[in-house]
């Protein structure tokens, strides 16, 4: 149930898939047998109760952590498991569920450290301040610039991020994240802890992202109203295994969905 | 009356009276200054990238100055041996990283620093497994570092300064300076401070922890290195240079764990402290201070700053 209107990006072919993962933690079965595919241009959901295993899938789509069992299909490339830097270099960004910033450093710092890879230059160059480095950091940070109008977060640019309130730095995070300019974008609980007033700004800037940029975004959220307004498809894990996968009104319509959240009687 | 007077205006009686004296004091307080912020250096470029303190940085100083000097007495000509020093500090900084650091990513910072200690061990064991223990001689004259000293008239008296030492200052403020700028301007610098942040956040935006600790290790690997010859070319290449490191800790407290100008002024507060406070407090306690002079001070800065004179801002919304 997409807002209408709007350059609606084309959802098209399949950018990642997972195929029979399986992931334990000791006898723990975080994950087990999971597969799904997430379509370029899409906002795919992952949703679930607690415990479900959703952060521990983005965990191995990004390469923290490694599956057990089965496949990652990234861009046409199969393997069994990623590393965090290979991920981040072939094109995923992520946020995380209890934030992960450089808390000493400023806003724009944070955003500009998204800009890492974007940035190749001869490190004598950027030495001596001099030559072709200081244009790369001029084109850099023109971009950062951009993104931090995109979340309207200009007035803090120059504040260190550990001041922020929790709020203000889940948007730098998305800053950060945005700067990698990524194929593919994890979202982990974008929304937790927010009043209904900065979940819509983020909602908001979650679907702008996806028609402006047309990056397709996979994300995790506990709020099954925002969850259904924004995601194209939905996929349910429960205890680590998948148990509905489809649009935001197939999947809120599925028994098992239901009892799943509401507790079935045995 | 009679021990305030002692405390309070005898001693600076003493300077007003004989200012070639002092003169002499701070220059020599300042040289182990710039000594001590070295040794303070390697500590600081390894906290600012791991958030670890380092337990090894002292023995790490002990272990290059051993291996060039090893290297010498094996027939390799010096400025080779200074190679090939370089080269092992690099190979050591590789090790460190791939077989203490890589399988410790994302834990305690308590667990790091007790794997510094047993990384110290280590080097003690193998350091003297290769060359011995017993204490040799640094090969100042083959690394064209000057001798002898200058003796120069002023205030109506002479101040004696040692070449070396002139040459120690020198290397060392070139190696600060190149460090703050690398750390403040460079991509590298970023990504160096964004590690230490947060590892989490580093790895999701692409920074390959592995890169990092290797550099990092490695450039305390030489910052050690130039400490170990400076040091050892004032007494002798052995296994005591160990202890000068705790020297370090005084001097971290006071110019804050984070910061590479904190580790230069906080190096040369102790080291001159330290001189002119043996030198005109001393007697009255009977002399000795030195050893515990550096820990009064950095615990009086405590007081009044705990993040150091230059430490980041602890910033905690509550």
């Amino acid at each position: 149930m997409r807002a209408p209107g709007g350059p609606d990006v084309a959802v098209g072919d399949v950018l990642l898939s997972v195929e029979n993962v399986s992931l334990t933690f000791g006898g723990v079965k975080a994950v087990s047998d999971v597969s799904f595919d997430i379509r370029k241009g899409e906002i795919r959901a992952i949703i679930g109760p607690n415990g479900a295993g959703k952060t521990s899938m983005l965990n191995i789509i990004n390469g923290f952590y490694h599956p057990h069992l089965g496949r990652i299909n990234f861009k046409g490339e199969t393997r069994s498991k990623m590393r965090p830097h290979d991920a981040a270099y072939g094109g995923i960004a992520r946020t995380f569920q209890n934030v992960a910033l450089f808390r000493g450093m400023t806003v724009l710092d944070n955003i500009m450290a998204g800009r890492m890879l974007k940035m190749h230059k001869n490190f004598f160059w950027q030495l001596l301040r001099f030559g072709p480095a200081t244009t790369e950091e001029v084109e850099n940070r023109h971009r950062v610039e951009q993104i931090i109008d995109f979340l309207k977060i200009q007035e803090i640019r120059r504040t260190p991020v550990g001041r922020l309130p929790y709020g203000l730095q889940k948007r730098v995070e998305l800053g950060r994240a945005l700067a990698m300019e990524p194929d593919l974008l994890l979202l982990d609980e974008p929304m937790a802890g927010m009043n209904i007033e900065e979940k819509e700004d983020m909602s908001r800037f979650v679907l702008d992202v996806n028609d402006h940029y047309g990056t397709t975004i996979a994300l995790i959220e506990h709020d099954m109203g925002v969850v259904m307004d924004l995601s194209d498809r939905v996929v349910v894990l429960d205890h680590g295994i998948k148990i509905a996968d489809g649009t935001p009104d197939e999947v809120s319509a599925d028994q098992g969905v239901i009892d799943a959240y509401l507790g079935v009687a045995h | 009356m009679h021990l305030l007077y002692q405390i309070f205006i005898d001693p600076f009686v003493q300077m007003g009276h004989a200012p070639d004296l002092l003169m002499q004091t701070l220059w020599e307080g300042l040289v182990a200054g710039v000594l001590y912020s070295l040794i303070a250096l390697g500590f600081v470029l390894i906290f600012k990238a791991s958030g670890v303190f380092n337990f090894a940085q002292g023995i790490m100083v002990v272990f290059s100055a051993l291996t060039l000097v090893g290297l010498y007495a094996h027939g390799v000509p010096a400025f080779f041996a200074l190679g090939l020093t370089i080269g092992v500090m690099f190979l050591l900084a590789l090790a460190v990283e791939r077989f203490v650091l890589r399988p410790l990513v994302n834990q305690a910072e308590i667990i790091l620093f007790m794997a510094t200690f047993g990384l110290t061990y280590i080097l003690i064991g193998f350091g003297e497994l290769i060359f011995g223990g017993d204490p040799k001689v640094m090969i100042t004259d083959q690394l064209l570092l000057p001798s002898g000293s200058y003796t120069i008239k002023m205030l109506g008296g002479f101040v004696q300064m040692q070449k070396i030492d002139i040459a120690a200052a020198v290397i060392a403020s070139l190696m600060v300076a190149s460090l703050a700028v690398f750390f403040q301007k460079t991509r590298i610098g970023r990504a160096l401070r964004a590690v230490a942040d947060s590892h989490r956040a580093a790895l999701s935006v692409g920074i390959s922890l592995e890169y990092i600790w290797v550099t990092v290790w490695f450039a305390a690997g030489i910052v050690a290195l130039a400490t170990g010859i400076m040091w050892g070319a004032r007494s002798n290449v052995s296994f005591a240079l160990e202890i000068i490191a705790l020297k370090a800790l005084p001097v971290l407290i006071l110019g804050g764990f984070t910061s590479i100008p904190g580790a230069i002024v906080g190096g040369i507060i102790i080291g001159v402290g330290e001189k002119i406070g043996e030198f005109y407090w001393g007697p009255l306690f009977g002399s000795g201070i030195e050893e515990w002079f550096a820990y009064v001070i950095a615990l009086v800065f405590l007081l009044f700053r705990p993040q150091g004179l230059f430490g980041e801002r602890i910033i905690e919304r509550i």
